[in-house]
């Protein structure tokens, strides 16, 4: 089953590294990973989608909270939480064919970003599974050229109590 | 008005640190990366550095030092390739959790990344390899790092940290001050294990009809054997050890069942086998202790006291586990304790496998055994010795036939199983321990890997009894291919290569003595034993041929247990 942890890491020299190099150290899946800042500037957050038995994961969860630079693993998975990913699709167009790729484009409310003389770029926003239905309409057009993000993701804001902010830790 | 704080160079730093860490002892080498701390280390007092002959050497000689007193062993040695040779030694380290800090000279920060002079990238080569690692970009970072590299090393789990030091850091200079606490967020080891859980674990032995303790190595580091030695002793609870754990428990004590595992006793491994309530204490039911993960204790409630939560459930899926520290847990554990329960029943069928099938050797053919010469070495020093063993045949035979009956006394290379161990690892011992024999036992094969330390113990006077037991094989090895690869004996027989031992021992300047008759065993060991101005070396010649019994072959189960060679009359 798929899986999205969430890592928050010492935003420092190699940290990427060693959350990297400890998954294909140890035989873990990646589908997708991505890093960047958070509201705290010493602190990064990964998003990590792999896929396991429940005890694979059980064991991704701990090895990553074992790393030192290590400070909070979330497993999403089964959480309400948003999920997002960003893609740039660049896909061949013919006569008759770019109005249909247009209007692809604004069924999934993308916006189209470049465009020459045979090639039409995209920009698409959403859940992976979104992403990945855009990619199989696309592909019967020619796909010249494709980036995806991978996913990012958030806990669904639950109510804060009055007024304290939560912070990391 | 602001009194700043004196100005100090990152070499002088460096060793400030060392000071409030109270590091006695650095094995190390010198090179052109470390040389500003080396200019500095002419001029230090407080510690003693041992100029090695090899990294690796140092590396198994931090490793020594810091098994026999529970202290960090600490290295020092240059950029490139005297950071990549002490790779194994990390590795072993990391496998075994033991405790040391290694520092490396690095190229200077401008240079990183250039192919320069004796650059290598030390910091990614050991990432997978050590409990954390760090690159010092600045030397205002310097003291906070390695502050935090020996907390690292030697709470939690221990582990391997290596420093890494560019050599501008080394030379800029900035104010010093060395912090008394240190904070990492990402680093809170879980000390008290829970208390229902432990409760909850007292009354399922309490129940048990069939339990058993099986202990590993993390009973030693936490310093847990006497909690331990109490439940057992109090409860008369059957003790199995791992390699690692040997020690923990008297192996002469009747309640011990010594090993289990691949080359353990028969009886360890039908109790486990049979056990209504296994209990896990330091121990990570490694492939060479469970044979086949499904069968083992398979009819067995598990569980597993461990201070690191990715132990638990990694090879085998427990019942109940408790992360903690063994030592706190065990005290715990002891105290829910009220009457011992009865385990007549349970101690008459382990002591009845200890009958039917117990460990034995040739004894009557006149010839050398290894068996042989490892009971009298335990005789001999009452099982009080620190014993340091390499890799191969002759460490199974020490932990059949050595009767441990202290913890750190043990000291082997369990996880990663690195020959060319025992030698340096017996240097590191013996600058620790002063109070008991240090002895080193190798195979031929291995002791030539770390042949070049021979030199340090020599030039140190060592009073450590280097004895390599040579039968003139690769001795494992040639087991397996005798056992499972056709008796294709390919590359193992050294009896064509092998030098005269006594003289390479002589060469050094060691005293060195050599025998292939039983007759001289007892003559022999007590010569060494009772010679302290050095080293000396013994070359037992053994039997080329012979195989450790009992033996379950990797992945398998106590049922397929060999327990001697195939009579070629009984293979038709
Ligand atoms: C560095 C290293 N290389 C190879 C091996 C594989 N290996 C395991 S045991 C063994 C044979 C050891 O022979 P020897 O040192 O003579 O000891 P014996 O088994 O004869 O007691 C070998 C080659 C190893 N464990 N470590």
């Amino acid at each position: 089953m798929k899986h999205t942890i969430a890592v928050l890491v010492e935003n420092q020299y190699g940290a990427f590294n060693r959350v990297a190099t400890m998954f294909s150290g140890k035989g873990f899946n990646i589908h997708s990973i991505s890093i960047g800042e958070t509201e705290v500037p010493e602190i990064s957050r990964m998003t990590i989608v792999t896929e396991g038995e429940d005890k694979i994961i059980e064991q991704v969860v701990k090895q990553l909270n074992r790393l030192i630079d290590t400070i909070k693993v979330i497993d999403l998975t089964g959480q309400t939480r948003v999920e997002r990913e960003l893609a740039l699709i660049t896909v061949f167009y013919q006569k008759g064919t770019r109005a249909e790729i247009t209007n692809i484009c604004e069924i999934f409310r993308g916006n189209i970003v470049d465009i020459n003389n045979k090639t039409l770029t995209l920009e698409i926003t959403g859940p992976p599974d979104k992403i990945d239905a855009v990619v199989n309409v696309l592909e019967s057009y020619g796909i010249k050229e494709m980036a995806r993000s991978g996913t990012v993701a958030l806990k669904r804001g639950e109510q804060l109590k009055h007024e304290k902010k939560e912070t990391v830790v | 008005m602001i009194i700043s704080k004196p100005k100090l160079s990152g070499a002088e730093i460096f060793f400030e640190c060392l000071k409030r860490e109270k590091v006695e002892l650095i094995f190390g080498y010198p090179g052109g990366a470390v040389l500003k701390l080396y200019e500095k280390l002419y001029d230090v007092d407080f510690l003693k550095h041992i100029l090695v002959r090899h990294e690796q050497g140092a590396t198994h000689m931090a490793e020594g030092y810091a098994k026999a007193t529970g202290k960090v062993g600490v290295v020092l040695v240059t950029s490139g390739p005297g950071a990549t040779n002490t790779v194994t030694g990390i590795a072993d380290a990391y496998m075994d959790s033991v405790p040391i800090v290694v520092f490396t000279g690095q190229v200077p920060t401008h240079l990183i990344g250039n192919d320069a002079f004796q650059e290598a990238d030390i910091v990614g080569i050991t990432r997978p390899i050590t409990k954390h690692n760090f690159l010092v970009r600045d030397v205002a970072e310097l003291a906070s790092t390695i502050k935090k590299a020996f907390y690292i090393a030697s709470t939690g789990r221990p582990g391997p940290v290596l420093v890494d030091l560019p050599k501008d850091v080394i030379n800029s200079v900035c104010e010093f001050e060395y912090p008394d606490k240190i904070e990492m967020r990402g680093y809170k080891p879980t000390f008290l294990g829970h208390q229902n859980q432990i409760k909850k674990a007292a009354d399922i032995i309490k129940k048990a009809k069939r339990p058993l303790l099986y202990v590993g190595g993390g009973v030693i580091m936490s310093n847990g054997y006497r909690e331990l030695r109490l439940l057992a002793k109090e409860n008369n609870l059957p003790v199995t050890m791992t390699l690692q754990g040997l020690g923990a428990f008297p192996m002469t004590d009747e309640q011990s069942l010594g090993m289990l595992g691949m080359h353990g006793t028969y009886w360890a491994n039908q109790a486990v086998n049979n056990c209504d309530v296994l209990v896990s204490l330091g121990a990570r039911f490694d492939d060479r202790v469970t044979g086949k993960v499904d069968s083992f204790a398979r009819n067995a409630y598990k569980i597993h006291v461990d201070i690191d939560p990715t132990c638990i459930d990694k090879n085998v899926v427990v019942d109940l586990p408790i992360v903690g520290d063994v030592k706190h847990v065990l005290a715990e554990l002891a105290a829910e304790f009220e009457e011992a329960p009865d385990l007549t029943q349970w101690w008459k069928e382990i002591n009845q496998w200890r009958k039917e099938c117990p460990l034995q050797y040739e004894k009557n053919d006149g010839k050398l055994r290894s068996e042989y010469i490892i009971e009298k070495i335990s005789e001999k020093t009452k099982g009080e010795a620190v014993v340091i063993t390499d890799v191969g045949q002759h460490q199974m035979w020490v932990s059949q036939y050595y009767k441990f009956t202290n913890p750190r006394s043990h000291l082997t290379s369990g996880g990663l199983g690195t020959m060319g161990f025992s030698l340096p690892a017996s240097i590191g011992a013996a600058f620790g321990i002063k109070d008991r024999p240090i002895i080193s036992i190798s195979g031929d094969g291995g002791f030539q890997m770390n042949i070049q330390e021979l030199v340090t113990a020599a030039y140190h006077k060592l009073p450590i009894k280097i004895i390599i037991i040579n039968n003139s094989f690769l001795g494992m090895v040639r087991q397996w291919q005798e056992l499972f690869h056709a008796e294709k004996y390919s590359f193992t027989d050294l009896s064509e290569s092998n030098p005269n031992f006594v003289k390479v021992g002589e060469a050094f300047g060691i005293k060195s003595f050599s025998t292939n008759t039983p007759t001289n065993v007892d003559s022999i060991l007590d010569e060494a034993l009772s010679y302290n101005d050095g080293p000396v070396l013994i070359e037992f010649k053994v039997v080329k041929e012979d195989m450790v019994f009992p033996i379950i072959p990797a992945g398998q189960t106590v049922n397929e247990i060999m327990t001697k060679r195939l009579d070629p009359k009984e293979m038709v």
